[in-house]
C-alpha cells in the first residue's frame, strides 16, 4: 500500500507506537519506514532518544525511556513524518507539524484527518507554536478522541 | 581574450561549491551563470532538505542557496561573476563563447574548465503535449517560489518521483489545487514520506496511470488520463477526462551535456544517470585534460551530491594548478566519504550502478 | 494570479513595471521576467511555433527549451522566462524563426 498510495497499512504503523501504558506520557512516532539518506531527526533530539546510526539510510527508531515528547524532531524532519502522540484524561494529543496558511487558532475546532487524507472526526487545537528557531514549520498541539490514537495524524480546517 | 585560471560554467549548488573550495586553495574562479542570479535549482526549492548535517540538511533549499552564495562572498577577491550570460560554445583550446544579456558574444580562455551545468527536465509524448498550460515541475517552481505567480487554479502532476511529489507538495502550499499525481510505474518513485505528506492533505496518487491527450483551445482546459498495465501498455475503456488548467510534467531531469560533446569529451549514454555523460576518473576530469565536472551534468542525482562533488572538484582543480589546499588529504578523504554514505541506500543504487557501468566497473 | 500570502516565503510588493504587450500597455513587478508578468496577467501564449504555427508557453522556465521566445525591443529569439522586465520594454508574440533587422 505504502509503495502504491502513500498509505502505510495498520500493521506497519503499529510498528511505530508504543503501547498504551507508555502512551500515558508524550512519545515521538516516526513514520519513516524507507532506507532514505537522513538523519535531522536523530541530530536534532536533545535527549538522544532518536537514532539512525553510521549508515545513514538507515530508519529512524525511537527509544522510547528517552523521549520526553518534546516536539523538536517534529519540525526538524524534513519529511514531516514525525508526530507525537499521549493518551490522557481519556483523550489523544498530538503534537504535528504543520506548514500552510492561515494558521489555525488555539480553541478552535478543526477536521481530524487520517493517513489517506480522510476526515475521521473532529479535533481542537490546544497550541500553537511557531518560534524564528522553526524555520516556518508550525508545530501545533491538538487533541481529540482516545479511539483516534492510531488513526489521527493530520488536521484540516473547516472553512 | 579574457583569461581566468579556472572557468566554471554553471552557478548551481556544484559550481558554487567548487569555487569556494578553489578559492580557499588560492584559486581564482569565473562562474558563467546564464540565469539573472546564481543558486542553481536550489533558489526555488522552499523544502528543507534530506541527508546530514554536513550537506546542510533540515535546511530549506532556499536557504541553502544563500549559505552557498555567502561562503562564496567571503572569497570576493578570488571569484567573480557574469550573470544573464550563456556560455554557447566550448572549444579544445579551452577558449569558450558567450553570449550576454545584450546578446553580444565573447570569448574567455581558461586554463581549466568546470562544466556544472546541471540537467534539463525532460518531455513527455503525448497528443497537444505542447499546449501552454503544459509545464515542466521544475518550471511551475520556478513561477511560483521565485515570482510568486501561481500557475493555475487546478493541476494534475504527471509523474511520482522526488520532485513531482515535492512540488505537488508546494503547488498546495500556495493554494493550488493538485487533483491527481499519476505515475505509469506500478510503484510511487519518489521518497514515501513525500507521498504520505500529499496524501494527507486528500491529494490521490494513481500509479498505472499517463496522460494520453490534453485539450483546449488556445491554451490548457483538460486532459484524458488512462491506466496502463504493468508492461506500460494502455488498458482500452479506461479513459478518463479531467478538467485542468495547468499540467505539470516531471519525468526525470536528463544532464545538460552539449557543451561536452561539443569539444569532444567521450560520452556514454547512462541510462541510470539521466541520459548522456562524460566519461571521468575519479577525480571528475573527462576525457579532456583539465575539463572537469560535477553536480547533474555527470549524473542526475540531489543537490545534496552535487554540492559534495562541487567541493571535492573545487580541491582537485586546486591540487592540479599547483595550489594545494592546506586540508587537501583530509577532504577529499571526508567528501568521498559522504559521497558514499549518500550513495548507500536502495535510493543511491541507481547511482551506484550508473557510475559503476561509466566507469566500466563489475557492480555488485 | 499573484500569490499574496505564503506559509514560506514572503512575496515583497516591488515597483510596477510598465511594459507593452504587442502594442498595449500592461505591467508587471520589479523582479518579474517577462515570461512571469505576463503570465500573472493570464498570457500564457509567448510565440507560436515556427510550422505549424501553434501557440506555445514556457515550458522550462531556466533558459534552455527556447519555448518562450519573444520579441522584445525588436531583437527576436529572446529567453523570456529568465530576461529580466524592465521598464518601458516593447515585447510581442513572435511568429516566425525570427528577423534580424541590424547586423549587431
Ligand atoms: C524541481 C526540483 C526539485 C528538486 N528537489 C530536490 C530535493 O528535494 N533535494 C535534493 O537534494 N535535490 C533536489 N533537486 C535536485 C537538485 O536541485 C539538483 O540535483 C542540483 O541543483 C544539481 O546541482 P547542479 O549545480 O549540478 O545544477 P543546477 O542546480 O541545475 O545548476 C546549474 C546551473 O548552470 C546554469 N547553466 C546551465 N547551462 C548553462 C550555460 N550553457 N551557460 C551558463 N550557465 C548555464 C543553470 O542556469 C544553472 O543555474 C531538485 C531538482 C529540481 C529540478
Ligand atoms: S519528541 Fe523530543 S525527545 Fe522525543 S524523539 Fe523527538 S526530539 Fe527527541
Ligand atoms: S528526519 Fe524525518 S525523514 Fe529524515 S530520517 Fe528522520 S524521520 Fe525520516
Ligand atoms: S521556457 Fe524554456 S527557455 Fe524559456
Amino acid at each position: 500500500m505504502l509503495k502504491t498510495t502513500g498509505v502505510p497499512d495498520k500493521a506497519l504503523i503499529l510498528t511505530r507506537f508504543p503501547d498504551d501504558v507508555i502512551l500515558g506520557k508524550p512519545k515521538a512516532i516516526t513514520e519513516c519506514y524507507e532506507p532514505i539518506p537522513c538523519n535531522p531527526c536523530e541530530t536534532s533530539c536533545p535527549f538522544e532518544a532518536i537514532t539512525v546510526g553510521e549508515d545513514i539510510n538507515t530508519p529512524p527508531k525511537v527509544d522510547f525511556d528517552k523521549c520526553t515528547g518534546c516536539g523538536i524532531c517534529v519540525y526538524n524532519c524534513p519529511g514531516l513524518a514525525i508526530i507525537v502522540a499521549q493518551l490522557k484524561n481519556d483523550k489523544a494529543y498530538f503534537k504535528i507539524p504543520y506548514e500552510f496558511i492561515p494558521m489555525p487558532e488555539v480553541g478552535e475546532t478543526v477536521h481530524a484527518i487520517n493517513r489517506a487524507g480522510e476526515i475521521i472526526g473532529e479535533a481542537k487545537i490546544e497550541k500553537v507554536t511557531l518560534r524564528k528557531k522553526q524555520d516556518k514549520t508550525a508545530l501545533i498541539d491538538v487533541s481529540t478522541n482516545t479511539e483516534l490514537i492510531h488513526e489521527f495524524v493530520t488536521i484540516r480546517r473547516m472553512r | 581574450m579574457k583569461h581566468v585560471d579556472l572557468l566554471i560554467i554553471g552557478g548551481g549548488p556544484s559550481g558554487l561549491a567548487a569555487a569556494k573550495m578553489a578559492a580557499e586553495s588560492g584559486v581564482s574562479s569565473l562562474i558563467i551563470e546564464r540565469d539573472t542570479k546564481v543558486g542553481g535549482q536550489l533558489v526555488k526549492q522552499t523544502h528543507m532538505f534530506f541527508g546530514s548535517e554536513k550537506q546542510y540538511a533540515k535546511t530549506r533549499g532556499i536557504n541553502i542557496a544563500e549559505i552557498l552564495i555567502n561562503d562564496c562572498k567571503e572569497h570576493d577577491d578570488k571569484i567573480s561573476y557574469m550573470t544573464e550570460t550563456t556560455v554557447v560554445g566550448l572549444y579544445p583550446d579551452y577558449v569558450v563563447t558567450v553570449m550576454d544579456r545584450n546578446h553580444k558574444y565573447s570569448k574567455i580562455k581558461a586554463n581549466t574548465i568546470l562544466v556544472a551545468t546541471g540537467a534539463s527536465e525532460k518531455v513527455l509524448a503525448f497528443e497537444n503535449n505542447d499546449l501552454p498550460g503544459i509545464y515542466g515541475a521544475g518550471a511551475v517552481q520556478t513561477l511560483m517560489n521565485v515570482h510568486g505567480v501561481l500557475p493555475g487554479q487546478d493541476v494534475v502532476m504527471v509523474g511520482s518521483g522526488n520532485i513531482g511529489l515535492i512540488v505537488s507538495y508546494q503547488l498546495m502550499q500556495a493554494g493550488v489545487n493538485v487533483k491527481r499525481v499519476i505515475e505509469a510505474a506500478s510503484v510511487i518513485g519518489g521518497y514515501k514520506v513525500h507521498a504520505s505528506k500529499l496524501k494527507r492533505l486528500g491529494v490521490e496518487i494513481t500509479t498505472n496511470m499517463t496522460v494520453k491527450s490534453a485539450q483546449g483551445n488556445g491554451a490548457l482546459e483538460s486532459i484524458v488520463v488512462q491506466k496502463l498495465d504493468d508492461d506500460w501498455q494502455f488498458i482500452p475503456g479506461t479513459e478518463e477526462e479531467i478538467s485542468v488548467d495547468a499540467l505539470c510534467i516531471s519525468v526525470g531531469l536528463s544532464p545538460l551535456s552539449n557543451l561536452l560533446s561539443m569539444v569532444g569529451c567521450e560520452m556514454k549514454y547512462v541510462s541510470a544517470l539521466g541520459g548522456n555523460v562524460p566519461v571521468i576518473d575519479h577525480s571528475h576530469e573527462t576525457t579532456v585534460p583539465n575539463i572537469f565536472v560535477a553536480g547533474d551534468v555527470c549524473g542526475v542525482e540531489e543537490a545534496s551530491s552535487a554540492i559534495v562533488e562541487g567541493y571535492y572538484v573545487g580541491l582537485i582543480i586546486g591540487n592540479r594548478l599547483g595550489k594545494t589546499h592546506p586540508h587537501y588529504e583530509r577532504l577529499i578523504q571526508d567528501f568521498t566519504q559522504q559521497l558514499d554514505n549518500l550513495r548507500s541506500g536502495p535510493f543511491g543504487e541507481k547511482t551506484r550502478s550508473g557510475l559503476a557501468q561509466l566507469r566500466g566497473e563489475q557492480h555488485a | 494570479m499573484r500569490i499574496k500570502e505564503h506559509p514560506i516565503l514572503d512575496f515583497k510588493e516591488t515597483k510596477k513595471l510598465h511594459f507593452m504587450y504587442n502594442g498595449k500597455q500592461v505591467y508587471g513587478f520589479e523582479g518579474d521576467t517577462i515570461a512571469s508578468a505576463l503570465h500573472a496577467l493570464g498570457i500564457k501564449t509567448l510565440r507560436h511555433s515556427i510550422e505549424l504555427k501553434r501557440p506555445r508557453g514556457f515550458y522550462c522556465a531556466i533558459g534552455n527549451c527556447a519555448s518562450c521566445n519573444m520579441i522584445v525591443d525588436g531583437t527576436p529569439n529572446v529567453r523570456t522566462c529568465i530576461t529580466p522586465l524592465k521598464e518601458g520594454m516593447q515585447v510581442e508574440t513572435q511568429k516566425d524563426k525570427g528577423v534580424y533587422n541590424e547586423t549587431r
